[in-house]
């Protein structure tokens, strides 16, 4: 009795076999990603220092640091999240606590999605179309932004629809017997608990901006400027742009500057990920229940 | 039948019809719900009782596709009016749910949570608030179990001490009627006993409306009890009236356990 027959052992060797395979592919997904940071470190990792990250580029960017780029970027990125995070969070609270399911909502939510697939040069050219040009903003930062809040926004609102929906129902229904109205709800229980999960589409977010060019090449970002930029009226290099530019547009640029600019705009993004999902962390462990 | 003083009733149900979109959930609901005591509701699963009560409070509203004619007077106002504030209906009737349904927040701000809402605008200072919470969860039994752990969530203590915690939070805004849609139905028999005894506490100070499809339940817990069938009231009485010499043979049939 208890002994293994032969079928079990033969399940045993398929389960085994499973396993292994579905491992192996979850190896071989890390594996670009580690040979992409290792090339970079590779190549690019002597040429960090703090002058490279603190100064300006010379000889014609052949040369120097890379700091109105990185300082361009981080601009660019707080501005867009400024805009996109406040209209997607409100946008979202709209879509699932108040409007109903109807043909205005189905609407907005097909908008929604289309929105999430048009191509990125084609946000470029609306941004140029829209706030350059139909607003009046001019190429600048602000400009820049908006465009690529535009962009992010359907991230945003996808991401916090699904946190609120994932706060029970029991919870909205409580409240209201309590006789708390929507609102009230909303901002005492529902939004407090579905906090971490905005975070995440704000992560995203955050990645995907840094990384944009097309979208921020025509509206705001310029190939080199001599000055940083003052206000959100002004032109300003990005790492993005800047990156695509020396290695594309400038001959004769060592091969350790661009790998070094690459490193930077992924050490970048990786910071504000490791930082928001930190956030995160400690926001889940607050959560009570 | 003589009738009482209205004064006597908290809930007064004048020919109440319900539809879920076209179906037709109640049938010329007539009932009268006395103060101060506790009333059983019971009856078959899908015969409507929770509908009845999430009627009382204007819960059912919320789905939109409710239609209600009729009339439920609660403490001689027609809830049912127009120019009625829901958010005051909903204070004066707490509901307390079958799975116990605190708010994902401490032990303290659940207490808190009604009170702060309807008590804003008037001072309260941070010495009042401890008051509220230690006389809420003083009145629910819970008080010496939970006074060392106010800011611990709400969600970690046991059912049985979640459900006195949702009785506990609907005090302190005062409300005149209490309705429970099976209380017990989640908890084990100790749990249940300890909530059974809470509830029986309760009585006076609050109306109370309980549905159970636990007979003994009823029996022992309740003073009046309402048979329903098929969205219909088939029978109102005494508790021990109505299972000791039911007038109708449905009301037979169902404490017999003759229906499922
Ligand atoms: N939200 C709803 N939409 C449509 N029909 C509903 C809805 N809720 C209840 N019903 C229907 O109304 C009738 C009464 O339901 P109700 O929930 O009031 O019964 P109940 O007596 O509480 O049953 P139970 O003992 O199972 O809780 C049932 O036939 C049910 O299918
Ligand atoms: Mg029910």
């Amino acid at each position: 009795m208890f002994a293994a027959t032969e079928l079990n052992q033969r399940d045993k060797n398929t389960q085994t076999l499973f396993r292994m395979g579905f491992m192996l592919v979850t190896a071989l997904l890390i594996l670009p990603v580690l040979l992409i940071l290792a090339t970079l470190v590779y190549k690019g990792g002597s040429i960090i220092s703090a002058e490279f990250l603190f100064g300006d580029p010379t000889n014609g960017m052949r040369e120097g640091g890379i700091f109105p780029a990185l300082y361009g970027t981080v601009w660019l990125v707080a501005v867009a999240l400024l805009v996109s995070v406040p209209l997607g969070v409100a946008a979202a609270v709209y879509l699932s606590e108040y409007a109903g399911d109807n043909w205005f909502t189905r609407v907005i939510n097909l908008a929604i999605i289309n929105l999430a697939g048009v191509p990125s040069i084609v946000h470029a050219l609306f941004g140029v179309g829209a706030f350059v040009l139909f607003f009046g903003i001019g190429t600048s930062i602000l400009a820049a932004s908006l465009t690529l809040a535009i962009m992010t926004l359907p991230v945003v609102i996808v991401a916090t629809r699904e946190s609120l929906q994932a706060v029970p129902r029991e919870f909205r229904e409580a409240c209201w017997n309590m006789g708390a109205t929507r609102w009230q709800t909303i901002r005492r229980v529902v939004l407090p608990n579905a906090v971490s999960g905005i975070l995440t589409g704000v992560i995203l977010e955050v990645s995907r901006t840094t990384g944009e060019t097309a979208p921020i090449m025509f509206t705001g970002a310029a190939f080199f400027l001599p000055f940083l930029p003052e206000s959100v009226f002004d032109q300003t290099m990005a790492l993005s742009l800047h990156l695509y530019v020396i290695t594309t547009q400038v001959p004769g640029v060592p091969e350790a500057l661009p790998f070094g600019v690459a490193l930077v705009l992924i050490g970048m993004v990786l910071l504000m990920n490791s930082f928001s999902i930190a956030l995160r962390m400690w926001l889940r462990g607050r959560k009570k229940w | 039948m003589n009738s009482p003083a209205r004064d006597d009733y908290a809930v007064h149900t004048v020919m109440l019809n319900l539809w879920y979109g076209t179906f037709q959930a109640l049938f010329d609901i007539n009932l009268d719900v006395k103060k101060g005591i506790i009333t059983s509701l019971i009856g078959p699963s899908g015969c409507g009782k929770s509908t009845y009560l999430r009627s009382v409070n204007r819960i059912n509203e919320r789905l939109g596709y409710v239609r209600t004619e009729g009339t439920i007077e609660v403490l001689g106002k027609n809830i049912l009016d127009a120019n009625v504030e829901i958010l005051q209906v909903r204070k004066q009737i707490g509901m307390v749910f079958q799975r116990p349904n605190p708010l994902p927040l401490s032990i303290r701000d659940n207490i808190l949570f009604g009170h702060n809402i309807h008590m804003r605008g008037q001072k309260s200072s941070k010495f009042d608030r401890e008051d509220v919470v230690e006389s809420a969860l003083r009145r629910v039994l819970l008080w010496d179990k939970v006074k060392d752990r106010l800011q611990r969530k709400a969600t970690e203590l046991s059912l049985e001490e979640q459900q006195k915690l949702c009785i506990a939070r609907l005090l302190p805004v005062k409300p005149a009627v209490l309705l429970m849609d099976e209380p017990c139905s989640a908890l084990d028999p100790k749990g249940t006993e300890a909530v059974e005894e809470l509830i029986w506490e309760l009585r006076g100070d609050f109306t109370i409306l309980i549905v159970t499809h636990n007979m003994a339940q009823a029996r022992r817990a309740s003073e009046e009890c309402i048979f329903m069938l098929m969205g219909k009231v088939i029978e109102h009485g005494a508790t021990e009236e109505v299972f000791l010499t039911p007038r109708q043979s449905e009301t037979a049939d169902y404490i017999e356990g003759r229906y499922g």
